[in-house]
């Protein structure tokens, strides 16, 4: 044997700035080339499922393969519409943001397909513990734009009384709740819903949803164990959008196998989909969502998609990636991918999307204005102090009565 | 003298340190090429490289174990927590690992090494990201907790902190960073773990550190203005805890407030009110009176937030009181 110095591996992105975009690594299978397994197929059985993508739309824009028809028209026109509303919503957000409105903001541009398609395939009574780039659920869910402003705002009617971090939403009655500001915490918190639907034989399941990058976290590993354990009707969906602020995403997975094969060590069904197609997204899901009602428990998806944007309103991309690499990213724009379906379809037109997009920037910016109306960060009326003393327990406890009243509120 | 920020000096420390001693490397999420969340590394790895800003994922139990790992190996590690609130996540490590190793292997192994972080309000980061919990880090045997409140103590504080034999926490504070002050670094430098008396004065004596340094210089200025003369005392550290320094100022005046950001209920405050009281009693004249935190989470609105720490009116206003 030799005495060889050891050494340790740094992973680091395929180019960085200055660097032409390059996703030449990168694999993507033909759409409608992926098997769809029934919902009862052994997990060792499909393991290729995690290192495959589930794709639909070709590049003609057609729906093709096993993964297609899940969805009527009409569905598809919503789900344009509520991916075209969420981009409208988060370019006027940001522009709040830089006017000092609100303090704080996290765009979802590139991956709006995501979580909008998602929404579709679960029904009323199901609850996701989303992270903060999912508030394509409250907007597919019909969650008004209106009282979402108003938390971003932390204005006179924010239902979260100026508490949270803005788009930190929470709405128990539209299966949308805590997001928290320590990554990770809500994926093992939705293996707990599931296992308490379970438990009291309800028929409701459970969706978590984590980033690439915080799946380093303790908290989806244990996850992972619990819902395979116990067979919990959850759906895991791990949102790859490539970035983790300025942290490429092979770095969560020491830059081997994929996310999704990480179910694996625990027996449980992961699938790669397509992120940017809305179509594939929903047929995925649906299968995910059909296999836990039907009692078989967990399936842990990995979204494949890009976050075209900033982290958020306190970053500045330029830094760490190369400025055009999503105009080079393989999977496209998820809006314009529904979009050219729909048209190819028939029942869409170049007319009617720029007809339809000056409809949905109107509706947005008439919910800014009644958000607006009663206060943002810097005009209207703040929360009083008085209130902080409220819900720190069901029921306020002397020594906060007698704070509260020291302090003269 | 130079005019530098805050977290230029803690820069300046880390990179000094760094140069001194090989074994001095930092390891966190962003630490590297981004430079930090508060942007305390930035620059550091074009001279160091990615080995000794070392970029993890995102799992700080396992950025704070792989520290008190390396730091058995004999290194000196510098985990960096985002922040403070995420430190609940590393307690095993922190506080059952790190903390006890030197005391339950028969002293045969120490964990030299330092975990910084940043805590406090100042800029809405609401619940989860705005808190001050070094009671829960003083509450521990084993550990040092420090916790500097100027551009002077920023540097010097952490290359001491990074010449001790047992772990440290360094707490800094968000609302800190871009302070600007002038210093002299080449003047000599404090002696590890002693307070700092920065105004005398002969009616009540004001304990505290960290931001509240600042908010409490303040009130001391208002309260002169109206006759009355506070001393105050930034302890620096926490642990070791200067409490001669302490015993010093209040036995002669008999009147004692301590101020502290973080919640008043088994807080830091409680600590040092409940010893003073014990060690001092005979020469009081006063119950000491704690000036802290409302025992609730922090908003994200400023008129919240602002609300529920001590400020320098409410430090004044208490002062007042307990001199009519
Ligand atoms: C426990 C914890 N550690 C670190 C952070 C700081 N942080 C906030 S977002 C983020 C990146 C998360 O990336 P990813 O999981 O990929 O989600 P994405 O932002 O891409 O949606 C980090 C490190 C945090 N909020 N909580
Ligand atoms: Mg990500």
């Amino acid at each position: 044997m030799t005495d060889h110095p050891l050494s340790l591996h740094v992973p680091e992105p395929g180019c960085r700035p200055g660097d032409e975009p390059d996703f030449s690594d990168f694999e993507v299978p033909k759409a409608g080339a992926v098997r769809r397994p029934a919902i009862d197929e052994a997990p060792e059985k499909m393991r290729d499922m995690a290192f495959s993508i589930v794709r639909v739309l070709n590049r003609k824009g057609e729906a093709v393969g096993p993964w297609a028809g899940t969805l009527s028209g009409d569905e598809l026109k919503q789900g344009l519409r509520d991916m075209m509303t969420l981009r409208h919503f988060d370019d006027r957000m940001l522009k709040a943001q830089r006017q000092g409105k609100t303090s704080f903001y996290a765009q979802h541009l590139g991956e709006e397909a995501v979580a909008c398609a998602f929404r579709r395939a679960l029904e009323d009574g199901d609850m996701n513990f989303p992270t903060y780039r999912q508030a394509g659920l409250l907007i597919a869910g019909g969650y008004p734009l209106e009282t979402m402003m108003n938390q971003i705002f932390s204005n006179a009617r924010d239902p979260l009384e100026g508490r949270q971090l803005p788009i930190f939403y929470s709405s128990k009655d539209h299966g949308f709740f805590t997001i928290s500001g320590n990554l990770g915490t809500q994926f093992i918190q939705a293996v707990g819903w599931a296992m308490a639907s379970a438990i009291s034989g309800d028929t409701r399941i459970a969706a978590g949803w984590i980033g690439d990058g915080s799946t380093s976290e303790s908290d989806f590993h244990a996850a992972m164990v619990f819902a395979s354990t116990y067979k919990a009707p959850v759906v895991l969906n791990v949102v790859n959008n490539q970035w983790a602020i300025s942290t490429f995403q092979g770095m969560a997975r020491g830059n081997a196998g994929t996310f999704a094969a990480r179910g694996h060590g625990f027996g449980i069904p992961s699938i790669r989909v397509d992120g940017n197609d809305f179509l594939a997204v929903h047929a995925v899901a649906k299968w995910a969502a059909a296999r836990a009602r039907a009692g078989h428990g967990p399936t842990l998806i990995e979204h494949v998609t890009y976050r075209a944007g900033a982290h958020s309103t306190s970053d500045d991309p330029a830094a760490y990636r190369t400025k055009h690499e999503f105009d080079a990213w393989p999977l496209g724009d998820p809006v314009a991918r529904l979009k050219a379906h729909l048209v190819t379809l028939g029942i869409w037109s170049d007319e009617r999307h720029i007809q339809a997009d000056a409809e949905i920037l109107d509706e947005v910016m008439a919910a800014q204005k009644k958000a607006e109306a009663c206060g943002t960060m810097i005009s209207g009326p703040a929360p009083s102090p008085r209130s902080m003393f409220e819900r720190v327990y069901a029921e306020m406890p002397d020594h906060l009565r007698r704070q509260r009243q020291e302090a003269g509120y | 003298m130079a005019q530098m920020t805050y977290r230029d000096a803690l820069r300046k420390a880390l990179h000094d340190a760094m140069t001194e001693d090989e074994d001095v490397f930092v390891i966190g999420e962003e630490v590297g090429r981004y430079g930090g969340a508060y942007g305390v590394t930035k620059g550091l790895i074009d001279e160091f490289g990615p080995e000794r800003l070392r970029d993890t994922p995102i799992s700080e139990p396992a950025i704070v174990g792989t520290a008190v790992g390396a730091a058995m190996a004999g290194m000196r590690p510098v985990a960096e927590l985002m922040y403070v609130d995420f430190i609940g996540m590393t307690m095993d490590q922190l506080c059952n690992q790190a903390a006890k190793i030197r005391y339950m292997f028969g002293g045969q192994i120490g964990v030299p090494m330092v975990l910084r972080t940043q805590g406090g309000t100042g800029r809405s980061a609401g619940a989860q990201h705005s808190q001050s919990l070094e009671a829960y880090v003083m509450h521990t045997p084993g550990l040092r907790l420090v916790m500097p409140g100027t551009v002077y103590d920023a540097y010097h504080l952490l290359r001491q902190a990074l010449r001790q034999p047992d772990p440290v926490v360094f707490i800094e504070h968000k609302a800190l960073y871009a302070m600007s002050d002038e210093v002299d670094l080449d003047a000599p430098p404090p002696d590890w773990g002693r307070a700092v008396v920065r105004r005398t004065g002969s009616d009540l004596v004001i304990v505290t550190y960290s931001r509240q340094v600042h908010y409490v210089m303040q009130a001391a200025e208002a309260l002169a203005g109206q006759g009355i003369e506070a001393t105050v005392i930034d302890l620096r550290t926490l642990n070791p805890l200067d409490f001669e320094t302490i015993r010093a100022a209040v036995e002669p005046i008999g009147r004692a407030m301590v101020v502290s950001e973080g919640p008043l209920t088994a807080g830091v405050a409680a600590e040092l009110s409940a010893r003073i009281t014990e060690e001092c009693f005979d020469f009081l004249h006063d119950p000491v009176i704690r000036v802290a935190g409302e025992d609730v989470p922090i908003s994200v609105s400023t008129a919240l937030e602002a609300a529920s720490v001590p400020s320098a009116d409410l430090v004044a206003e208490t002062a007042r009181k307990m001199l009519v």
